[in-house]
This record gives C-alpha cells, sequence and structure tokens, in this order.
C-alpha cells in the first residue's frame, strides 16, 4: 500500500477519475440545473455566478450539461468495456488452456477484427443498428473483445510455465481449474491495467460517436453533441467548445496516469526500467 | 525467406477474403434497405420490386456476394446506388483528399515523435525529458476531434491563417489544397505523436543499455553520434510497429476529423454512404480501407526484415 502512494502519477490519475466519478454519481441526485432545461432568454451567456460555465445555444446550464455528460460517457464506456472484458477474458483464457486448433482460431479471428479500423466501423454499425447510446456501448464493446484475448493469452501463456503451475498440474488438476484458481489471480494485474486503458479509449470512442450524431441522443447531453453543437456558434460563444473537450481530456488523462501508476506498481520490474 | 514471404502474401489473401465476408454479413443482418430509402416511404410495392429487381437486390445473398468479389477480383468496385457512377469513380476523387491527408499526419508525427523521444530518452530523468512526457501525457489525452476545434479556434478564427473547413481542390494549386489540410493533419498527428514518442523514448532506453553502445563509446564515439548511428536506428522495430499501427488508426480517425474540418474524403463518403444504405460504397469502402490496414501490416513486415535481417533468417525456417 505504501508503495502504491509514494507514486505521484498514480495519486494524481487516482484523484481525477475520482473526482469525475463522483461529479457523474452526484448529477443522477443533483444538477445545479435540470440538464435538459431550455431558457431562450438567456442563451449563449457567459460564465456568471448563476451559470458557473455559462449556457449553450438553447439557455440550457452549460455546468448541469457537463455532469450529466459525465454520466453518459462513463456509462457508455463502462458498459463496454466491461462487455469486452467479459466476453474476451474466457476467450483468451480458453485459447490459451486448450492449444491447438482452438486457439488457432481465435488468434485468426483477433487478426481479423484488428484488420477493420475500430472507429470507422463502430460508425457503421450504430449508424446502421440506430443511433444512440445501447448501440454505441456495442459498437464500442465489439473492438475491446479481441484485445482482452490477445493481453490475456499472452499473459497465461507466459504464466501457464511458471512453477507453481507445474507444481499444480503434477497434482492432477485439470486445465480449467488451473486456469482459474492459479493462471487467472496471477494475470489479474495486467488485465486491470489493460481496463484501464480501453475505458480512456472508450470515452475517446464514445465522444467521437457522440459528436458525429451517433452516440447518446438529444435531448440527453453528451460531451461529444456538445462539441458538435458548439462547432455552430464557434465565432459567437469560443468558450462553448472548449468546456466539453476539458472534460474528455481531464477523464482520458486520470485514466491513463492511473493505468500507468498501476502497472508500475503492481510490477516494480518494469518501473525500473522505466 | 521466400517460404516466409508466401506463407505471408497467403495469410494476407485470406484475410482480406474473410473481411470481405464479414463485411458482407454485418450488411445483410443490419437494418435498412437501400431500394425503399431511396423512393420515399408512399412508394408502390411494384415499384419498389422493379427497382430492387435493377439494383440486383432480388437474387440470392451468395450470388450478391459471388458477384461483388469476383468484381473486386477484377477491379470493378461496382455502381453506387445514389450517386449512378461508378464507385471507383467516387473512391479516385476522394482518395485525393483521404491519402495525402494520411500522409502528412504520419510524416507529421513521426518528424516530431522520434527527435522528441530520443532527446528524452537521451536525457532520461533530466527537466526536458520530465517536461516533454508530461506534454505526450497531455497530447495522448486529447481527442483529435476537439483538438481539430481548437486549431479552428486559434488558426482559423483568431488568427486566420488556415480555412476553418472545406477543401479547394487540387486543381486550385497545391498550397491552397495543402493549406486545407494543415490543420486537419495537425490534429491527427499530434495525439499519434505522444503514443509515438513514448514509445521511441523507451525502445531508445533500451538500446543505450546494451553491449554495442558501450562498445561504440568505449572506442571512442562521441555521446551524440553513439545515439543517433547505434541506438537510435536499433530502437526502429517497435517504433516502425507503432507507425503501421497508427495507419489504422488514421483511417477511422478522419471520419470524424473530415466531419469536423468538412472535407470530401474517404471517411466522409462512407458516412454519407451509410446515411444512404448505399450499401455496394460502403461494402466496398470498409474493403478497401481493411485491405489497405492489412497490406500496411505486411509492408511493416517487410521492413523489419530491412531493419533486422535476423528476422528473416528465422522466420525461413
Amino acid at each position: 500500500m505504501r508503495r502504491l502512494l509514494r507514486r505521484p502519477g498514480l495519486l494524481v490519475g487516482g484523484a481525477i477519475t475520482g473526482a469525475i466519478l463522483a461529479v457523474a454519481l452526484v448529477s443522477l441526485v443533483w444538477t445545479p440545473y435540470p440538464p435538459t432545461h431550455i431558457d431562450i432568454l438567456h442563451r449563449l451567456a457567459g460564465p456568471s455566478p448563476g451559470h458557473w460555465l455559462g449556457t449553450d445555444p438553447f439557455g440550457r446550464d452549460v455546468a448541469s450539461m457537463l455532469m450529466a455528460g459525465a454520466k453518459s460517457s462513463l456509462s457508455v464506456a463502462l458498459i463496454a468495456v466491461v462487455a469486452g472484458a467479459g466476453i474476451g477474458i474466457p476467450l483468451g483464457l480458453g485459447a490459451a488452456a486448450a492449444g491447438g486448433w482452438v486457439d488457432a482460431l481465435v488468434m485468426r479471428g483477433t487478426d481479423l477484427a484488428f484488420a477493420f479500423p475500430a472507429l470507422l466501423t463502430a460508425v457503421m454499425i450504430t449508424a446502421l443498428a440506430g443511433p444512440g447510446a445501447g448501440n454505441a456501448m456495442l459498437a464500442i464493446g465489439l473492438f475491446n473483445i479481441p484485445v482482452f484475448a490477445r493481453v490475456t493469452r499472452g499473459a497465461a501463456l507466459t504464466v501457464r510455465e511458471l512453477d507453481f503451475v507445474m507444481a499444480a498440474r503434477a497434482t492432477g488438476r485439470g486445465e480449467w481449474t488451473i486456469m482459474l484458481r492459479h493462471v487467472l489471480p496471477n494475470i489479474a494485474a495486467v488485465l486491470l491495467v489493460q481496463i484501464t486503458i480501453q475505458f480512456a479509449l472508450a470515452i475517446i470512442a464514445d465522444a467521437g460517436l457522440a459528436y458525429v450524431g451517433l452516440g447518446t441522443q438529444p435531448p440527453y447531453p453528451s460531451w461529444g453533441r456538445m462539441l458538435n453543437d458548439a462547432q455552430t456558434y464557434i465565432f459567437r460563444a469560443p468558450l462553448l467548445a472548449v468546456f466539453p473537450g476539458l472534460a474528455i481530456t481531464l477523464s482520458v488523462l486520470g485514466l491513463n496516469l492511473l493505468g500507468d501508476g498501476l502497472r508500475d506498481a503492481l510490477d516494480p520490474r518494469l518501473a525500473a526500467r522505466r | 525467406m521466400n517460404g516466409f514471404l508466401a506463407r505471408r502474401i497467403i495469410g494476407l489473401a485470406l484475410t482480406l477474403l474473410a473481411a470481405s465476408l464479414v463485411v458482407f454479413l454485418v450488411l445483410q443482418v443490419l437494418p435498412g434497405d437501400p431500394a425503399s430509402l431511396m423512393l420515399d416511404t408512399q412508394a408502390r410495392a411494384d415499384t419498389l420490386a422493379a427497382l430492387r429487381h435493377q439494383l440486383g437486390l432480388d437474387r440470392p445473398a451468395w450470388l450478391r456476394y459471388v458477384t461483388w468479389v469476383w468484381g473486386l477480383l477484377h477491379g470493378d468496385l461496382g455502381q453506387s446506388y445514389t450517386y449512378s457512377v461508378p464507385v471507383a469513380e467516387l473512391v479516385r476523387q476522394r482518395v485525393m483528399v483521404s491519402l495525402p491527408l494520411a500522409v502528412m499526419s504520419i510524416l507529421l508525427s513521426t518528424g516530431i515523435a522520434i527527435p522528441v523521444g530520443t532527446l528524452s530518452a537521451a536525457g532520461r530523468g533530466r527537466r526536458a525529458d520530465v517536461a516533454l512526457m508530461g506534454m505526450s501525457q497531455l497530447g495522448m489525452a486529447l481527442p483529435n476531434f476537439w483538438l481539430g476545434i481548437l486549431l479552428i479556434l486559434v488558426f482559423a478564427v483568431a488568427l486566420p491563417l488556415f480555412p476553418a473547413g472545406g477543401f479547394v481542390g487540387w486543381d486550385k494549386g497545391a498550397w491552397p489544397a495543402l493549406r486545407c489540410l494543415v490543420l486537419p493533419a495537425c490534429a491527427l498527428a499530434l495525439p499519434q505523436a505522444a503514443i509515438l514518442s513514448r514509445v521511441t523514448r523507451s525502445a531508445v532506453l533500451e538500446t543505450l543499455g546494451q553491449d554495442y553502445v558501450r562498445t561504440a563509446l568505449s572506442k571512442g564515439l562521441s555521446g551524440q553520434a553513439a545515439l543517433w548511428r547505434h541506438a537510435v536506428p536499433n530502437a526502429l522495430i517497435p517504433v516502425v510497429t507503432i507507425i503501421g499501427l497508427q495507419f489504422s488508426f488514421l483511417l477511422a480517425g478522419t471520419v470524424i476529423i473530415e466531419n469536423v474540418f468538412a472535407l470530401p474524403g474517404l471517411g466522409r463518403l462512407v458516412f454519407q454512404a451509410i446515411a444512404q444504405r448505399d450499401l455496394i460504397v460502403v461494402q466496398d469502402l470498409v474493403v478497401l480501407l481493411a485491405g489497405s490496414v492489412i497490406v500496411v501490416n505486411f509492408l511493416v513486415d517487410l521492413a523489419y526484415l530491412a531493419l533486422d535481417p535476423r528476422i528473416a533468417r528465422d522466420g525461413a525456417r
């Protein structure tokens, strides 16, 4: 634990991620104004004590929209990553345990998935299946599966050759028991780091989809959508284009720092080399 | 060496074929009928049937797949449903925007990242290293489309040096056309440069610790010469791998960036084709883009051979 606290990156990353998470949770019960409340008389107002970050072209409170946007961004990213990891990790473990043609099949499958530019395919899936948060989760989650399958398989193959796994095998345990009881706990750190990285990528992907109008649909606010709306008013209200981007950047920065910090803390050998 | 290449080329062809099948199947499963979208909702059933027949949509799926792939193999991309022109013609126009954009971004990001990563590694732990790596941490977190909007704010709105969007076309001359691509290329390149500089830094740190660098130093080579002549060239394999992977990100990233800057490139073509259910265009473009990713990865493998002859020897076994 003390090892964790000595790393400034980990602390800062954890603090930023925690703060964004807190904002998202608070938005469930309280925002300064209802995020969809339209007040056309006070449209495009600058920051003031009444509206900390000003109002948008419809007079909606930007701070409230950002808070609600945190909730939608984090939930899309969370579900996408959990779904990707939930399918990818068993696939990777299975490939490592079975070897042979199962392994080859899973690996060629991931090769094939990596040939498709992820964001482009996500655009295709959401546009055809219908824009919205649900399909955005599906499209982003789909591309997390091969990533987790690859990482899990690679890590599992290394751990599988270690002495304590050999010992477990010598006692006559089945390959699946060994994978779940001995290999999985020992690759959990690697997977945790990958989860933070994928979480950050999912936030960017969600914002990108929302920006082109394929993510969370209006009137519910999302950071990407806010950026798109802001671009129309870029001459009159340039600040509108700044805040949502800052929110995305800050979330991603926090998660990246957290991931780097976790990796260094959990694998001291890597830290020594950096 | 030849065995290695042959295996790779067969793998490449199989992956492309599988990719085309996946795209075709996905487009069959997802909702949206091109014919009913081209006509309006009140269209009579027989008009609809006639159009479906004219587009060949009434033929069985397997036949459509085989005809499509057969055409692709002969360089025939088919006819766009909505534009009623050959898809190849559409692609030719749009590639003239997307390809220069991708090349500019790759050159820019590599041109920034290799010096930055190398200097960072050479001065490991010093103030410059800490500052550069801090900046790269920030750069990695920047979504490229937001960076694009910020660049518009600064270099098109506040200081009107570049256009805020649109593309004038190459017939207006090289510079006016390139000027339209400068901001989007920067928006694509900077986040990529951040990642690439970190990869370069750790790869150079790795090679700096190798015996051959110590030997170079002990025979009297200066630190700079040992760095650039021995440490950096040997660090290029991971760097080239990431450049190859970034090409795929660039192709996909252009879908959003071309929307930010209203550029008539491949990304926007895909986007419009999807909206209009111009499925043949979508199919062609996704396979073309997947194909170029596969080919670039193949070229990256070939680059390994040039960078490290040991791979060819071991791969040929």
